[in-house]
């Protein structure tokens, strides 16, 4: 199969070559299904014209594909495009004159393109504050938080009534434990899921100035009380053997589709990981709340990562980015890739299209996200966040919160110190990127 | 009468040196002028916002907490491998300098690690002490010790030190076992007449000898925990958690790869120069000193 394949593209590179094809490099940082149905996109939008060719690059996880945009782009040999994750957007907003921005992109080229298709959550993060979209959306994904039914059942708990509030989710937790889960919960993204989303979900600042979004002196505000009570609960859980910390990325996802953790919040877009390797029933659920917290819940946000244009290529491939935007954006192609990666639809468009094709009424716990992310109207809280060099600050706000959880300090000293370094790198941002 | 040869032309050395030369300038000193340069501007991630920053970078710096905590995480890791990896290296060459049957065999899998990069080096202990699959951790678990390094810093220290450690014996093996042949068989049968007995033998005979191997084998070892150890740890803790693996040389990748501040990275590399142009200035002006060869 795979060398058919190859022998078809090269065939088809042959017929094409007869033309001037002007190719377009795009890197990105998709790995298996996901990777296998990028060089789909990129195929179909190959054979759908004979003008351009998109060849899509995987290099590496997303931090890595970044830092080689970078060091090519200072090269002078910056690809097309680059897929960019969510915590790299500023310093990518940032880099004016280094990025072609969307709505230009578009706009010079002629290509029709209308920022209010795309869902409000996902569009929102990739606005500048004059209201232009600066990014492409590709694949957007939220926490949700995983149950093991048999587990619940196990213990004695309903496995149809997921906790919805921290204090329930206490109470099945010490049932579960008092029947014998080695390992009651865990979590993936530790900062992403319980401090960034959490502090959205409960309509509190992350940091001022609506997140960062409205300018360049923003400061984090994740040391308020709601927040250091939250990490005492995940401290307390901890020391009760409820909560096992399992590291900042998603290391999380395999404690809990081998079973051994009973309970998980992380992304959304693990659902098809844990469908292929669980060997037991879960469900998938809204994120737990305080219900002390006044307004909770509100609405979630984001992760996940945008496409970027780089700067420095000639206006006839900027064309040819262009067309495949567009090509990119249609209802169809959108549903789909939604459909197999579990990230969210990213157009209106392509949620109605899934919504009316059945395919949630079939695949239960597939909405959920969809749903948190719309759960409210976005307040100036919990539309997204732009922090300068943010994979420092989510490096710093993680640091913080595995001092606490190890002991060695308390919530409340841990988060003040995440504040303190954290607005110190955004300070250092602010300097840097003055006046640009 | 000292035998020389010069060469009568003027320009054929120049020209024999200059492929190395050119080596040394165009892959050590232009990339650590580049750094230095760096280590004094403020810049965006693609460069295109570069401003003279002074000394703000470095003051930046001496500023961290994290920084300074770096330092201490250094030194901690580099003292611990040095000797843990010296120590237990001298023992396994003692051991094996006195086997008489299948010598080569023993010898042979004791320098193996050292073929094994340092990143599944990493790989390998990591899955070890893995914390909810390996079997170290399985073991452990049955003595009711609580292993979880994705949280604990300092098991998660020791693991990167067993690791570093692990993957440098079989270096420090070769050169004690060679330092060891060398020393004459007379004098430590001699001590054995007049009674002595083994470890006597060995703390006032072998030992004193083996010193310039040791002084040796001291430079390299803490050269090889400040630098070498990158693939270790990055490829078992990243430097976490919460730091505390965070070497000084992984610091400065951590800040300047995956965050892009290239000052702040650069700055980290300037100082790093400077303490290894102090270590080895002192390693070998004081300790050489004291050594008996």
């Amino acid at each position: 199969m795979k060398f058919k394949l190859a022998v078809f593209a090269s065939a088809a590179t042959l017929a094409l070559s007869a033309h001037a094809v002007t190719e377009l490099q795009w890197w990105h940082s998709m790995t298996g299904a996901n990777g296998d149905r990028v060089n789909a996109m990129a195929e179909g939008f190959n054979k759908s014209q004979s003008n351009y060719k998109v060849t899509p690059v995987y290099k590496g996880s997303y931090d890595e594909s970044m830092t080689a945009a970078i060091a090519a782009f200072r090269a002078g040999k910056a690809p097309n495009i680059v897929q960019v994750f969510e915590v790299g957007t500023a310093t990518m907003m940032g880099a004016k004159g280094a990025i072609v921005p969307v709505y230009e992109l578009m706009k010079n080229a002629g290509e029709k393109f209308d920022p209010s298709a795309y869902v409000g959550a996902v569009a929102g993060y990739y606005t500048d504050s004059k209201g232009n979209m600066l990014s492409f959306p590709f694949n957007s994904s939220t926490p949700v938080f995983y149950i093991n039914k048999d587990a619940y059942k196990k213990a004695g708990l309903d496995p149809e009534k997921a906790p919805t509030t921290w204090k329930e989710f206490a109470v099945a937790a010490e049932k579960l434990k008092a029947a014998g889960q080695s390992c009651v919960y865990t979590t993936g993204w530790p900062s992403w899921v319980h401090v960034e989303n959490f502090s959205a979900w409960h309509n509190l600042p992350i940091g001022t100035l609506e997140n960062g979004i409205a300018g360049l002196g923003t400061e984090f505000k994740v040391n308020s009380p709601t927040h250091v009570a939250h990490l005492e609960t995940l401290v307390d859980f901890s020391k009760k053997g409820l909560f096992t910390y399992a590291g900042r990325r998603n290391e999380a996802e395999a404690k809990f589709f081998s079973g051994e953790c009973a309970m998980l919040t992380s992304s959304s877009a693990a659902q098809g990981n844990i469908r292929k390797n669980a060997k037991f029933a879960f469900s998938v659920n809204f994120l737990p709340y305080h219900d002390s917290v006044k307004g909770a819940p509100q609405n979630s946000i984001i992760g996940g990562a945008s496409l970027w244009v780089l700067s420095g290529r000639p206006a006839s491939e900027n064309k040819g980015v262009a067309q495949f935007f567009n090509f990119l954006s249609s209802a169809e192609l959108q549903s789909q890739w939604h459909k197999d990666s579990g990230y969210v639809p990213i157009t209106n468009a392509a949620a109605d299209l899934t919504k009316a094709s059945g395919y949630y009424e079939q695949n239960p716990g597939t909405d959920v996200a969809v749903k948190q992310l719309n759960f409210k109207t976005p307040t100036a809280n919990s539309k997204g966040l732009r922090f300068g060099n943010f994979v420092q600050g989510r490096t710093v706000i993680e640091e913080e919160m595995e001092s606490a959880l190890a002991g060695k300090k308390t919530a409340k000293q841990a988060m003040d110190d995440a504040v303190k370094r954290g607005n110190e790198i955004l300070r250092k941002f602010e300097a840097t990127n003055k006046g640009s | 009468m000292e035998k020389r040869v010069v060469f009568r032309s003027s320009w054929l050395p120049y020209l024999l040196v200059a492929p190395q030369l050119i080596i040394t300038v165009v892959f050590f000193f232009w990339p650590a002028g580049q750094a230095l340069f760096y280590a004094f501007q403020r810049q965006d991630a693609f460069g295109m916002n570069v401003t003279f920053a002074g000394l703000e970078n470095f003051e930046y710096l001496l500023n961290d907490s994290a920084y300074l905590d770096s330092f201490k995480t250094t030194a901690i890791f580099s003292l611990l491998v040095a000797s843990g990896g010296i120590a237990i290296a001298l023992l396994l060459a003692v051991m094996a300098d006195r086997v008489v049957k299948g010598a080569l065999a023993y010898k042979t899998l004791l320098i193996w690690p050292y073929a094994v990069a340092a990143a599944v080096a990493g790989v390998l202990w990591g899955f070890l002490f893995a914390p909810s699959i390996g079997i170290v951790t399985f073991v452990l678990k049955q003595f009711d010790i609580n292993w979880n390094w994705v949280l604990h810093g300092d098991q998660a220290m020791l693991l990167v030190v067993i690791a570093s450690i692990w993957k440098q014996i079989s270096y420090n093996f070769l050169f004690f076992l060679a330092g060891l042949q060398s020393i004459p068989r007379s004098l430590i049968e001699a001590a054995a007449l007049d009674g002595a007995g083994p470890v006597k033998r060995f703390w006032t005979i072998v030992f004193p000898l083996l010193s310039p191997t040791t002084f040796f084998l001291l430079v390299v070892n803490i050269v090889y925990a400040f630098f070498d150890t990158f693939g270790v740890i990055d490829a078992t803790t990243g430097g976490g958690p919460a730091s505390s693996t965070q070497i000084l040389v992984y610091k400065v990748f951590v800040d300047g790869v995956k965050s892009a501040d290239l000052g702040g990275s650069s700055a980290q590399s300037a100082i790093l120069m400077l303490i290894v142009i102090a270590l080895t200035v002192v390693q070998f002006r004081f300790v050489e000193r004291k050594v008996n060869y």
